[in-house]
């Protein structure tokens, strides 16, 4: 299969994706330069983390005007699988392709560190390789990860098993303390109601081999391989 | 204008330097020329005061293929690869305006790698600061980490090591040293030159504004009350601005219509432009009304000498216009053609055609002063290097030291700091902040690379010679105990007035002292830089030589960290303790004293040392390595297990030579040099030892991993029993808890 993987100007973990892709998994990937107006036939596509136009507005806030976006929009509202990580889940919040929004992280620093994440939906084409409640040692790299919703739009989200990724501490627990940033329900990823879109703050493409610490991201990779090859999910052309 | 003496005065030049720029023009300088002679004279750019001394240290190499004089040094890796690498101050900005002034140092270090055709991969700091007791010092170290943070983090390079002191001699004055390490390919690496006649000069990058105004100039002065009157000098950073850069100039690389780039660091337009005409022995014209400008109505003096950030001057070649200015294009930055080259070898400057400097380049670069300035052993070394441990009283107990000095902010853990750096972006970072060497894959290659930067400036400050030698030798023992062989150096020399004889004399004696250390160490120095006048109030820091050290790991899988792995492995001390307190952690954090004589060091030895720990680890015989450095043997000890949940229990043998009743105190917290903690499997000890004894380097086995505590005993009787969850936590917490009682308390 291959991976379409958005190069915003600012995007700093393109080629991390790009590098987990092609060299870890061992598929196609391709950067598309966010001012092309195709994403030549790729199968996935990946928003990377960065600081897409600098981000110095509101992370994400440019982003969502660069050309490729009418096209990830296209290919999201076709049912091809999304994945937004980091900068790259502020923009699908930007664009409305997912709900809700990002705050500043309650602590206003910047915040690098392994965390633990509880996959809780395994019915979207990222994590339908894991089995449902599954820990995931990765790690977090954001200034503003800190998820927030209006009450009855955190109330559906939750209602319709759109959280995908919660921190939880390393026994599984959710508690305050293992929740980085201030996030509302300790929430790290979520998708649409289509399930074909997923956006998380924490770093898959930065856990997939176990030199780098922990190689618990590549599931989401495998997972959507799985689901594209098996025709799970595409995006009808 | 006519030049009076105030004139010439607040330009920082002496009658002296002025008579020599006249008689370098034959006429009286304009006011544009006045400036740039000012800046480029400046002790930041010219080195006047250092670089006599400089050309001492030993910068050749088999590996070197760039030394000083560009933008960076760079070194063989292998593969057709060359690490890129320099580390550079920005002290006075960070005090004056800390945020910004430790973010704009991460910018420049970051130009300077990419200008030499490098893509960067990795960053470290070298950070000093005053007592954290002092608000004003929390509120600086605070900005300046999160200047660092904002920077690094947004373009996307990661912050992989470092190391922070705390001195009160840094309150005014905190040290801010940015070390960028690149790679680029062996014979493609760009230099920083102007050559072939006719060729255009572009400008690009962000607008010239006028920001940043004798920066250079006031760098090379000493701060007083007046400072904060300063802060206009001090730049603004725009990190996305520089990530297009970034990018751009790499695929401009890409081609060769590309003939030399430099950044428009300290001495913004004057330096760049007179600087790559120097080294190619060419002319520079330029018009300064054509220079991209945020502001309306500036000057040629102000358009010349602005320091604004982000911004590059490169020369292409004729006809490749096109090719240049379109990838420019690609990422909305827009290459500005101001000038061209010439035969002259002079920076002329128009304004509009009008020519308002004219100047031969090598009387601003080459021909600037050098002074070999009178030097005077200091008097104070004549009481500090006295150390009567009986008149401090009676020892205190091991237990209450050990606590003492794990929460002791030189020693503690310092994740609150390397949390809000992302260290890991890139995905190279084989061995993550806090433990030691960074170490970073190099992708593509079975290679990696590790990456070290220390100074005690404390050993320094009691013996510049000696104290510069550890520098050297500490960061070489810390990437050696990665597994990495040393193969390159770049230094950041910290240090107060020069004028001041004494201050004079401690930078002369480190010098000498490094360059020993290097020669020995087998690890040239391939570039760096000067910060003097460090002082405020007539207060100088401790002289601060800080030592960056790139070493080789051939493969990237035996990689050694310091963390102990698992019970029952076999604990190893590789060289020798002795009753050596000088200068110590234990010293100043319990007895508030900087005094004695630092710690021996023999050079070979360390070598020998180095050799092994290389060996052992490509031998796959090391599952840890940790080096002893302040607070001795019983710190180290006690760093390879936090994070580890394993404890550990050894028994080691009395010091000779203690002082009545500091025997136990020596034992554990002496700093004695070239010690490194080590353990290996059960069956590997004995391999082990024969490694240690055909090498020549002492090494006992001294106890076993395993349990939950931390054990010592001294020839058989113990000293030290702790939980190690109990030191751990004090240890993780005690600087997070320094900066959160600060922020309730505000």
């Amino acid at each position: 299969m291959k991976f379409a993987i958005v190069v915003f100007p600012g995007s700093n973990c393109d080629h991390d994706a790009h590098y987990a892709a092609e060299h870890v998994l061992g598929q196609q990937a391709e950067l598309i330069w966010h001012k092309d107006t195709s994403l030549r036939g790729a199968d996935a596509v990946v928003l990377p983390g960065g600081f897409a136009h600098g981000d110095y507005l509101r992370t994400g806030a440019i982003a969502r005007f660069s050309p490729i976006m009418q096209e990830v929009r296209r290919f999201a509202d076709a049912g091809g699988p999304v994945l937004g990580i980091c900068n790259g889940f502020q923009v699908l919040l930007e664009a409305g392709l997912l709900p809700g929004a990002m705050l500043r992280n309650a602590s206003l620093h910047f915040h690098c560190e392994h965390v633990h994440v509880k996959v809780e939906q395994t019915d979207t084409p990222f994590t339908l390789m894991c089995p449902s409640g599954r820990l995931l040692k990765i790690p977090v790299a954001h200034g503003e990860g800190n998820y927030y919703a209006e009450a009855e739009v955190l109330v559906r989200v939750e209602k319709n098993r759109q959280v995908v990724f919660r921190y939880v501490d390393s026994s599984g627990q959710r508690t305050a303390e293992a929740n980085p940033n201030g996030s509302l329900n300790n929430i790290a990823g979520i998708c649409n109601e289509g399930r074909n879109v997923v956006g998380l703050m924490p770093h898959p493409e930065r856990a997939c081999e176990l030199a780098l610490g922990s190689a618990d991201g590549l599931v989401l990779f495998e997972s959507v391989v799985k689901a594209v090859t098996e025709g799970a999910f595409a995006a009808s052309r | 204008m006519t030049i009076t003496n105030d004139l010439i005065a607040q330009h920082g030049l002496t009658a002296d330097e002025y008579q020599r720029i006249v008689e370098a023009l034959g006429r009286e300088p304009t006011l544009t020329e006045l400036g740039a002679f000012s800046v480029m004279w400046s002790e930041h750019c010219s080195y006047k005061s250092s670089r006599v001394h400089l050309k001492t240290l030993p910068t050749t190499g088999k590996r070197v293929l760039q030394g000083p004089g560009e933008n960076a040094g760079a070194v063989d890796i292998g593969d057709g690869l060359a690490a890129v690498f320099k580390i550079e101050s920005h002290n006075h900005p960070s005090f004056i305006e800390p945020y910004q002034g430790a973010a704009t140092g991460v910018g420049g270090i970051i130009r300077d790698i990419f200008t030499m055709g490098a893509r960067p991969i990795a960053l470290l700091n070298s950070l000093r600061f005053g007592s954290l007791d002092d608000p004003l010092v929390r509120r600086t170290m605070a900005g300046v980490v999160a200047g660092i943070a904002g920077y690094g983090n947004s373009i996307g390079i990661p912050t992989v090591g470092g190391e922070i002191g705390f001195d009160d001699s840094y309150t005014g004055n905190p040290l801010v040293n940015v070390f960028c390490l690149g790679i680029a390919q062996a014979g493609e690496i760009i230099k920083a030159v102007a050559s072939g006649a006719g060729n255009p000069v572009y400008y690009v990058g962000a607008k010239t504004g006028r920001d940043g105004i004798h920066g250079a100039t006031m760098a090379s002065a000493e701060f007083d009350e007046n400072s904060a009157e300063k802060r206009p000098a001090v730049q603004v950073g725009d990190p996305f601005m520089e990530k297009l850069l970034l990018e751009a100039c790499l695929e401009v690389m890409r081609t060769d219509a590309l003939v030399g780039i430099q950044d428009m660091g300290a001495a913004g337009l004057t330096s760049s432009s007179c600087e790559m005409g120097s080294r190619g022995d060419a002319g520079v014209e330029i018009d300064v009304s054509l220079v991209p400008q945020r502001e309306s109505g500036m000057t040629p003096y102000e358009i010349m000498l602005s320091e604004s950030q982000e911004r590059m001057l490169l020369v292409a070649k004729q006809g490749r216009e096109a090719d240049v200015e379109r990838i420019f294009e690609k990422w909305d930055l827009h290459a500005v053609r101001i000038g061209k080259v010439t035969t002259d070898g002079r920076l002329r400057v128009l304004n509009n055609g009008e020519i308002v400097a004219d100047i031969p380049n090598k009387a601003l670069t080459d021909d600037a002063p050098r002074y070999r300035r009178p030097v005077a052993e200091p008097s104070y070394l004549k009481t500090t290097q006295q150390l009567d441990l009986a008149a401090l009283g009676p020892p205190p107990q091991s237990r209450d030291v050990f606590r003492r000095l794990l929460a002791s902010p030189g020693i503690a853990s310092k994740r609150w700091v390397y949390r809000q750096y992302d260290h890991m972006v890139r995905t190279n970072t084989l061995v993550l902040p806090g433990m030691g060497a960074g170490v970073v894959r190099i992708k593509g290659t079975t290679r990696a690379l590790a990456l070290s930067v220390d100074c005690n400036g404390r050993f320094v400050y009691l013996d510049p010679f000696l104290g510069a030698q550890h520098a050297v030798a500490e960061a070489a023992r810390n990437v050696a105990c990665a597994g990495a062989l040393p193969i390159g150096a770049t230094n950041c020399l910290n240090f107060g007035n020069p004028e001041k004889p004494e201050v004079m004399w401690q930078f002369v004696r480190a010098v000498e002292g490094m360059g020993a250390a290097c020669r020995a160490l087998d690890v040239p120095i391939t570039g760096g830089n000067v910060s003097l006048y460090n002082e405020t109030d007539g207060r100088a820091v401790l002289p601060t030589p800080v030592v960056g050290i790139v070493g080789l790991i051939e493969d990237a899988e035996r990689v050694v960290r310091r963390l102990f792995r698992t019970g029952g492995d076999v604990v190893v001390l590789l060289g020798e303790s002795r009753a050596e307190l000088g200068g110590s952690e234990y010293l100043k954090v319990m007895h508030g004293q900087v005094c004695g004589v630092p710690p021996a060091l023999d050079l070979a030895r360390e070598a020998a040392l180095q050799r092994l720990l290389v060996d052992s680890a490509a031998a796959g015989v090391l599952h840890s390595a940790h080096d002893c450095a302040e607070g001795g043997f019983a710190m180290a000890l006690a760093e390879c297990c936090f994070d580890s949940t394993v404890g550990v229990s050894v028994d080691i043998p009395a010091v000779d030579g203690a002082d009545a009743g500091f025997a136990d105190i020596a034992a554990l917290f002496a700093e004695s040099a070239s010690r490194v903690l080590v353990s290996t499997s059960a069956d590997g000890a004995t391999d082990l030892l024969a490694r240690a004894s055909a090498a020549g380097v002492p090494a006992a086995q001294i106890g076993v991993v395993g349990g939950d505590r931390i054990r010592i005993t001294v020839a058989g009787r113990p000293v030290l029993d702790e939980p190690l969850a109990d030191a751990e936590r004090i240890w993780s917490s005690s600087l997070e808890r320094v900066f959160e009682r600060a922020r309730a308390v505000a």
